[in-house]
């Protein structure tokens, strides 16, 4: 398959790239962070100025040409912005908050089960106990408490989904750690003896990654979804800030007397961004999973 | 055995008396409910009075302790909005939840275990493998989104189906049912089914694995050996162990259901406890949100708790050695 003196890097790529419906994954998810990324400069219109939109242009269907002389290829919603334009944008949100949910969720989670199974006793007692309890909990309904009570806004949503997934993270952390801990290479570290932080961050948390990758991919996912759903309700973010799930719920009145587009096409972007990190996530499982391993 | 039981009993009180200081505390964090309570136009006496009134002036501990005591005598306040008891209020919507919970439980086990059994014993079929494919977007795919097209395609576009409420109810014990009425069923449907598309996947997918661990074991092949029919062995032998953990993921996924109805009931106008605490958190109406989370805190330990003494009961080795 591939030669002794390829790196790691290389041979994880070559691994990652045999199944064609991940790269296809990948690629979408790399389109659709570089389409929020770059929004300000390639959508005809910025959605968040009132001084561009033209109730003239209202509820407008998908391909016609507006005021602004352009074509709204996906129509317009019921304030006339372009609902093109209002994807790109809302893309920028929801990637946002998914991709700072999961990370700050990651640094909490894997101190949380790291710390849990070094220290071991007490600590690792009631700290997993915590995380056993939120865990029997759906994320969704943790989330919808955190939001009601915060309020709406970014910040709250964020803060809401962190606290409500750290949990997958320290979980996965810490059944990793507790199966590496006994090995005689961290009883070796440990025996030098190196700093105990040393032989957590250096020796133990590389070797805890494979898994954290995984459970992050699908975190990240779930994230998103479940912003998505919060927005829909109307708890999640404000309609100043509007995410894919805020679209979604804007035009869903609209959708019983016919116009579809308003919801439907913000709901295809959540969709393809969805499943594509989970087929990303799927192929990374198979891939870093040795038990897996032909 | 009773020792156990107490320790675990004890624990699910802690558990939710944690909870509603939790619960307490964040719902106090909410702005003032006042401007709820009040017509802005009345003058500060009014507005001094009312305060008063629901000893919304006095500090967080004397508001917390009043709260507990009025919650052990059964007292959960009165709504703002509706003016009535918020527990009777949130009870008289229970009904209309667990149908619509119980009818989505039906038909993820209905579907489920059949799809999986088939894509566990054809793995390499074509249709095993759309059933697989399938059961991943179920996983992936956002409930509302998921309830939004089914809206679009048998609503809107086709019209089969009604898009939302109850329809036409029948009454027995005091309860309204939908599901005795052709009308009422009618509108069942889709949100059942939009509920259900979650636990289905799951389902499916455990159906699955306990069918490829199941079939190569030797009392299937003996089973087979003797010459018994097809239908006989996977009906009876090998579906009777792959039971087992899937009545255990039911029984506790239940509770998420419920929780999820939240979304379902919003999109679908259905009128049950979900779209009730929803519609309070967005006018503030801080009793009914209160009596709600607690109720599903009270629900979830007690599932658990019912969870940790089934295996106890069945499994000696967690009640003797599980104190760790």
């Amino acid at each position: 398959m591939s030669t002794r003196a390829a790196s790691p890097a290389a041979l994880f790529w070559a691994e990652f790239a045999e199944s064609k419906v991940a790269l296809g994954g990948l690629f979408v998810f790399a389109l659709a962070v570089l389409l929020a990324l770059t929004a300000p400069w390639i959508t005809p219109q910025d959605p968040h100025d009132q001084a561009l939109l033209s109730l003239m242009d209202a509820r407008l269907p998908p391909g016609s040409v507006g005021s602004g002389g352009y074509t709204h290829w996906l129509g317009t919603d019921a304030q006339g912005r372009d609902v093109l334009s209002a994807i790109f944008w809302g893309l920028r949100t929801s990637l946002f908050v998914g991709a700072a949910a999961g990370v700050v969720a990651l640094c909490i989670g894997t101190t949380v089960g790291l710390a849990a199974a070094f220290f071991g006793g007490r600590v690792e007692l009631a700290l997993m106990r915590l995380v056993d309890l939120q865990l029997s909990f759906p994320a969704i309904l943790l989330a919808l408490v955190l939001v009601a009570i915060l309020g709406q806004g970014l910040f709250q949503v964020v803060v809401a989904l962190v606290a409500a997934q750290y949990a997958y993270f320290a979980r996965t952390v810490h059944g990793a750690a507790l199966a590496e801990r006994r090995k005689e290479y961290i009883e070796a570290a440990s025996g030098i003896p190196l700093r105990p932080t040393r032989v957590v961050l250096r020796h133990l948390l590389p070797n805890c990654l494979p898994p954290l990758i995984v459970v992050a991919t699908v975190q990240v996912a779930n994230a998103i979804a479940i912003e998505a759903t919060l927005s829909f309700l109307g708890v999640g973010m404000p309609v100043t800030e509007p995410s894919l799930g805020t679209l979604i719920a804007n035009g869903f009145q609209f959708m019983l007397s016919g116009r579809y587009w308003i919801s439907v096409y913000p709901g295809i972007a959540l969709l393809i961004v969805i499943v594509a990190i989970n087929l990303v996530g799927d192929q990374l499982r198979d891939v870093l999973n040795p038990r897996l391993k032909k | 055995m009773i020792a156990f039981l107490l320790q675990r009993l004890a624990g699910a009180v802690v558990v939710i008396f944690a909870m509603s200081l939790i619960v307490f505390a964040g719902v106090f964090a909410i702005g003032n409910p006042i401007d709820v309570l009040i017509n802005p136009a009345a003058d500060q006496i009014t507005r001094a009075e009312t305060i008063a009134r629901y000893g919304l002036d006095r500090p967080f501990w004397e508001q917390y302790g009043y709260f507990l005591g009025a919650l052990i005598r059964g007292d959960f306040g009165t709504s703002f909005v509706f003016n009535q008891p918020a527990l009777g209020l949130i009870l008289s919507k229970l009904p209309a939840t667990l149908e619509l919970a119980l009818a989505a439980m039906l038909i993820a086990i209905v579907l489920g275990i059949p799809l999986g059994a088939y894509a566990g014993l054809k793995p390499e079929s074509a249709i095993s493998r759309t059933i697989m494919a399938a059961s991943v977007l179920g996983f992936s795919l956002p409930t509302f989104w998921v309830g939004l097209m089914l809206i679009l395609v048998f609503s809107v576009e086709l019209g089969w189906l009604p898009s939302g409420g109850r329809g036409e109810t029948v009454l027995i014990g005091g309860i309204e049912w939908s599901f005795l009425t052709s009308d009422g069923l009618a509108h069942l449907l889709l949100p059942a089914f939009n509920l259900a598309l979650f636990k289905l996947s799951l389902i499916i997918r455990l159906t699955r694995a306990g069918m490829r661990e199941t079939w190569p074991a030797d009392f299937v092949k003996f089973a087979r050996a003797k010459g018994l029919s097809m239908r006989r062995v996977v009906l009876v032998h090998a579906m009777r162990n792959i039971l087992i953990p899937i009545v255990t993921v039911l029984g506790l996924e239940f509770g998420s259901v419920v929780a999820f109805a939240v979304v379902t009931e919003t999109i679908f106008s259905w009128p049950g406890m979900g779209k009730l605490v929803i519609d309070s958190i967005l006018t503030l109406d801080r009793p009914v949100m209160v009596t709600y989370l607690m109720l599903v805190v009270t629900m979830f330990v007690t599932i658990n708790l019912l969870v940790d003494l089934a295996y106890a009961a069945l499994d000696p080795r967690v009640r003797l050695g599980g104190q760790r």
